[in-house]
């Protein structure tokens, strides 16, 4: 299975340097970092599961099928896994828009690769004493093993998909995890829960459960099976365990401090990455405003319109010469406002979520950026330590040694999980833009048949005319 | 140039000038776009009865606006445009043009001519001038006048304008009109030595002239009774009332023309009312479309510089980049072609308040009409009470024979004899003042056929332009957005 065999890759990409596939694999296991489930940053103070049993022979399987020898050929199957893996959510029971259908048929191609179906829908408003909140609930289907039923439903509020977020992002560091929607969106808000907004969120809480279940690491991640299956008073449980407060609270007093020290040297290839990352954020985010610019303006465009063909039907009381010519351009002038009606609602479901998602993508990036250095920096702040203290060199250079690993699976980690990225980053651009034109064509067409058909009428009964005066 | 009779009453009659030729109209403009809608077809047959010195056909454009400064009345410096305009003669056999005059105009001197044809024409619908100041723009429009795409615009209406004149069957052949296109000096003395604003009745002017006519429209007539013979009408209520006016009151035909007149005033007003709707309607659209088409734009930009960190896309986003670039100023040329779609139903915004001062002046035949009635009737009675010696009505002079003493027969028979003149001159003028009612009913009615059926073609084809318009601008989408997608397609 596509899933299982890319997880295994990852776990061999950033373990062991040297060791060949399935050796690595099980050896991989055993440490303490490198697991594909536990997550590649050693540090990660929980969530250290074991290793899905199954998992194992399908990857042998995979390999085989693939018959590799190289890692970098690893990456390249990698992404090629990727780019079979369909990164519009699919799902059995969400409704679907015509676009969506096209990106389903793809997958179905595939049907045996995905194992982890997961949907949100059912938006249902909850209130207490103290508070309002909406839940939402998420149906899951599997046929894997680890889970222990093949069916769950569960009702979760954003507070927990924070949670998940925040755990996947502590688990594995460099991994770049889908972004969560907004916490709420300040701008334009009149009321804090409109049916707009909820299903806006709704639609990308399904993007963002359906992108973890796609990614090769995450999907094994025991958060996320926890997030799925368990039932509310087991999550908040679950969600008890783990670092405490202090302890947390001490990391990110850590991290303040390594990121205040700064990246002594970055390696050539990150520093390419964050350039991209810094470019990409910023025209990404150009674009998204562009786009809700172009919305906006068809919104207006369209009051306008439904003023315009009434008028010609008003002027045609007076005209009684001129009524047909009057009553079929305000009907052509109508037929084109329900046109332009679908033109906005295409744009707005195949554009503007995609585009706001790699917005937020690009936040997430810089965020994994960061993370990496900070991890460098720890390398890098032991390392001077080293050069400059002369008491503990043993334990020193015994940490540093750790350290070391955990760089480089960090890095390698998050090389492998770019080009992932990027490679879905361009599959859905470019699906999201080609789109948005084939939604323009479709309008066009459909305004030149109405105008076509009106001209056709009248130049026809200007022939009928011009032939009963001959007579 | 015959000068018109002193006597307000009369029509005035402008001199007749020798024909323009049968088919003035369909004359080519050199600039162009606007000829289509001037092609009306030629005066109607039997019109020209009078000499034909001008059996060739004419062309006349408005072809040049320039922007001039001079001295105005009060000796201040003043911009202002001039308009040249071009009269050309075309020989039969080989169609070539020969240019036969070519002056420069002013927007006042338009307005100049215009105001002596609705004095001298007062039955006709006369042709309207273009906007003295931009109304109903959309926001890139400028509102300026000194604006070249204002001027432009303003250069087609004028010429527009001259093409209607010289196509009307009647308004051709005014000499003014002929003077107007080819005497540059001096023509405004002319016309004002015709002293058409003397005879201009100032009540038309009067924007809220309602004339307290009685009669508007024999509508109770019409409405209840359809019949010539009632005539319980108005304040004409008398039982020996003046025969002239109650027999014209049983004629159908005039009864009829009445109504006709009360019908056109609301049509025009509502004419008036929805065109002016509908073009800010329209205004309001074209500013929508062009916001969204502008914003386009940037995604040009914003393509081209993503373009420059993308290996695989790179190509793909720069050239769709390039597309957006054409789709977002495909709005400017679209939006020009609309405005002289616009410009083309402000003309007949304009025509309404053509009709209104037809009706209007209807209006005022009638009152002034009725004003000679009343004034005839109340003389008869006077006369009759003289006669009698019976005081049916208050009057003063009766009340002052009672006060002061009755006067002598003498007195009395002399005032009689005066009355009986007045009331001969009376009958004789309300007479002819009827006559020239009905002549101007029946002349006016012929002009507002012709105009009706000028404007059902020319709006028919105006709407049809607007959909010729409508799928231009679709094809031009359809082709954008397909080589966009084309590009998407390969990123």
């Amino acid at each position: 299975m596509g899933t299982l065999g890319g997880a295994g890759l990852a776990a061999a990409a950033c373990g062991a340097r040297t060791l060949g596939m399935e050796g690595e694999r099980r050896a991989s296991q055993a440490r303490s970092s490198g697991l594909p489930a536990g997550g590649a940053g050693g540090e990660s103070p929980g969530g250290d599961a074991p290793l899905p049993g199954s998992s194992g022979s399908s990857a042998l399987l995979q390999a085989e099928v693939l018959d590799l020898d190289e890692d970098e050929d690893d990456l390249e199957v990698f992404s090629k896994d990727a780019s079979l893996m369909d990164m519009n959510s699919f799902s059995p029971m969400m409704p679907t828009s015509p676009l969506s259908m096209i990106n389903q048929v793809k997958f179905e191609d595939e049907p045996d690769l995905k194992d982890l179906f997961i949907t949100v829908d059912e938006p249902e408003s909850h209130v207490t004493t103290i508070e309002t909140f909406i839940t939402y609930r998420i149906i899951t289907k599997t046929s894997r093993g680890e889970f222990d039923s093949s069916e769950f439903e569960v009702r979760r509020r954003y507070q927990d998909f924070l949670w998940l977020k925040e755990k996947l992002e502590e688990a594995h560091p460099t991994l770049i995890i889908p972004p969560l929607p907004e916490k709420f969106i300040v701008k334009g808000m009149v009321e804090r829960f409109n049916d707009d907004f909820i299903e806006t969120r709704r639609k990308a809480l399904h993007k963002f459960l359906n992108r973890i279940a796609d990614h090769p690491t995450l999907t094994f991640n025991e958060d996320f099976k926890v997030f799925l299956t368990a039932q509310a008073w087991e999550l908040s449980s679950h969600k008890k365990q783990g670092p405490g407060l202090f302890s947390r609270m001490g990391q990110t007093v850590r991290a303040v401090a390594l990121s205040m020290r700064g990246v002594k040297s970055r390696p050539e290839e990150f520093m390419e990455m964050n350039n991209f990352i810094e470019i990409f954020s910023q025209k990404i985010n150009l674009i998204d405003k562009i786009s809700q610019r172009i919305y906006k303006e068809q919104r207006e465009y369209l009051d306008e319109m439904k003023e315009y063909g009434p008028i010609h039907i008003l002027w045609s009381a007076s005209e009684e010469d001129l009524v047909d010519s009057l009553k079929g351009v305000a009907s052509c002038l109508d037929k084109c406002c329900k046109t332009t009606e679908e033109r906005m609602s295409g744009l707005s479901e195949a554009l503007l979520p995609v585009i706001h998602e790699y917005v937020l993508y690009s936040e997430m990036l810089m965020g994994v950026m960061k993370r990496r250095d900070q991890i460098q920096a720890e390398l890098d702040s032991k390392v001077e330590a080293l050069t400059s203290k002369k008491a503990d060199t043993d334990l020193l250079t015994e940490e540093i040694g750790k350290l070391e690993d955990k760089v480089e699976c960090a890095n390698n980690a998050l090389k492998a999980d770019w080009e992932r990225w990027k490679q879905n980053m361009q599959n859905d651009i470019k699906s999201a833009f080609t789109n948005m034109a084939e939604e323009n064509i479709h309008y066009y067409e459909q305004c030149l048949a109405t105008w076509e058909s009106f001209l056709t009428s009248q130049t026809d009964l200007h022939l009928e005319e011009d032939s009963e005066d001959k007579l | 140039m015959e000068q018109a009779p002193a006597d307000r009453e009369r029509l005035p009659q402008p001199a007749p000038l020798e024909p323009l030729g049968r088919r003035a109209a369909g004359l080519e403009s050199v600039a162009g776009a606007e000829a289509e809608r001037a092609r009306d077809e030629g005066p109607g047959d039997g019109m020209m009865t009078e000499n034909n010195f001008w059996l060739k056909k004419i062309e006349i454009s408005v072809s040049e606006a320039e922007k001039r400064t001079g001295r105005n009345a009060m000796n201040m410096q003043e911009t202002y445009t001039a308009y040249l305009i071009e009269t050309r003669s075309v020989e039969h056999i080989d169609g070539q043009s020969v240019l036969t005059d070519s002056l420069w105009r002013r927007y006042s001197e338009f307005e100049l001519l215009r105001n002596y044809l609705l004095v001298y024409y007062p039955h006709i619908v006369v042709p309207p001038l273009p906007e003295k100041r931009a109304e109903f723009v959309w926001h890139k429009l400028s509102a300026d006048n000194m604006d070249p795409d204002f001027v432009e615009r303003r250069r087609i209406g004028l010429e527009n304008f001259l093409l209607r004149v010289a196509s009307h069957p009647i308004l051709c052949r005014d000499k003014i009109f002929y003077l107007f296109l080819t005497q540059e000096g001096n023509w405004k003395e002319t016309v004002n030595e015709t002293g058409f604003q003397l005879k201009a009745d100032s009540r038309l002017k009067a924007l809220n002239a309602t004339f307290r006519v009685k009669n508007p429209d024999n509508s109770v007539i019409r409405r209840h009774f359809r019949s010539p013979l009632h005539t319980e009408v108005g304040g004409i209520r008398d039982g020996e009332g003046s025969e002239c006016c109650r027999g014209d009151l049983r004629n159908d035909q005039r009864a009829t023309g009445k109504w006709r007149f009360t019908e056109l005033k609301h049509y025009s007003d509502e004419l008036q009312s929805v065109i002016s709707h509908l073009l800010r309607v329209r205004a309001r659209v074209a500013d929508r479309l062009y916001g969204v088409y502008k914003v386009h734009g940037n995604y040009g930009r914003v393509f081209s510089e993503w373009s420059a960190i993308e290996k695989e896309m790179g190509d793909g986003l720069q050239s769709a980049g390039h597309h957006m670039d054409v789709y977002a100023s495909s709005i400017d040329d679209i939006l020009e072609d609309e405005e002289h779609y616009a410009d083309q139903l402000k003309e007949y915004l304009f025509y309404a308040e053509a009709l209104r001062a037809v009706c209007r002046k209807h209006e005022l035949t009638q009152y002034d009409l009725e004003m000679a009635a009343q004034d005839l009737a109340s003389k008869k009675q006077q006369c009759e009470e003289l006669a009698t010696g019976t005081v049916r009505t208050f009057s003063l002079k009766g009340m002052t024979t009672k006060l002061f003493g009755q006067e002598t027969p003498e007195q009395r028979e002399a005032r009689i004899k005066v009355l009986e003149e007045q009331i001969n001159e009376g009958e004789q003028q309300l007479k002819s003042k009827n006559l020239e009612g009905r002549e101007f009913v029946k002349n006016a009615w012929a002009d507002i056929e012709r105009f009706k059926e000028q404007k059902n073609r020319d709006l028919k084809e105006a709407l049809i332009s607007y959909a010729i318009m409508q799928i231009s601008m679709c094809k031009k989408g359809i082709q954008v957005w397909t080589n966009a997608k084309e590009c998407f397609s390969k990123m």
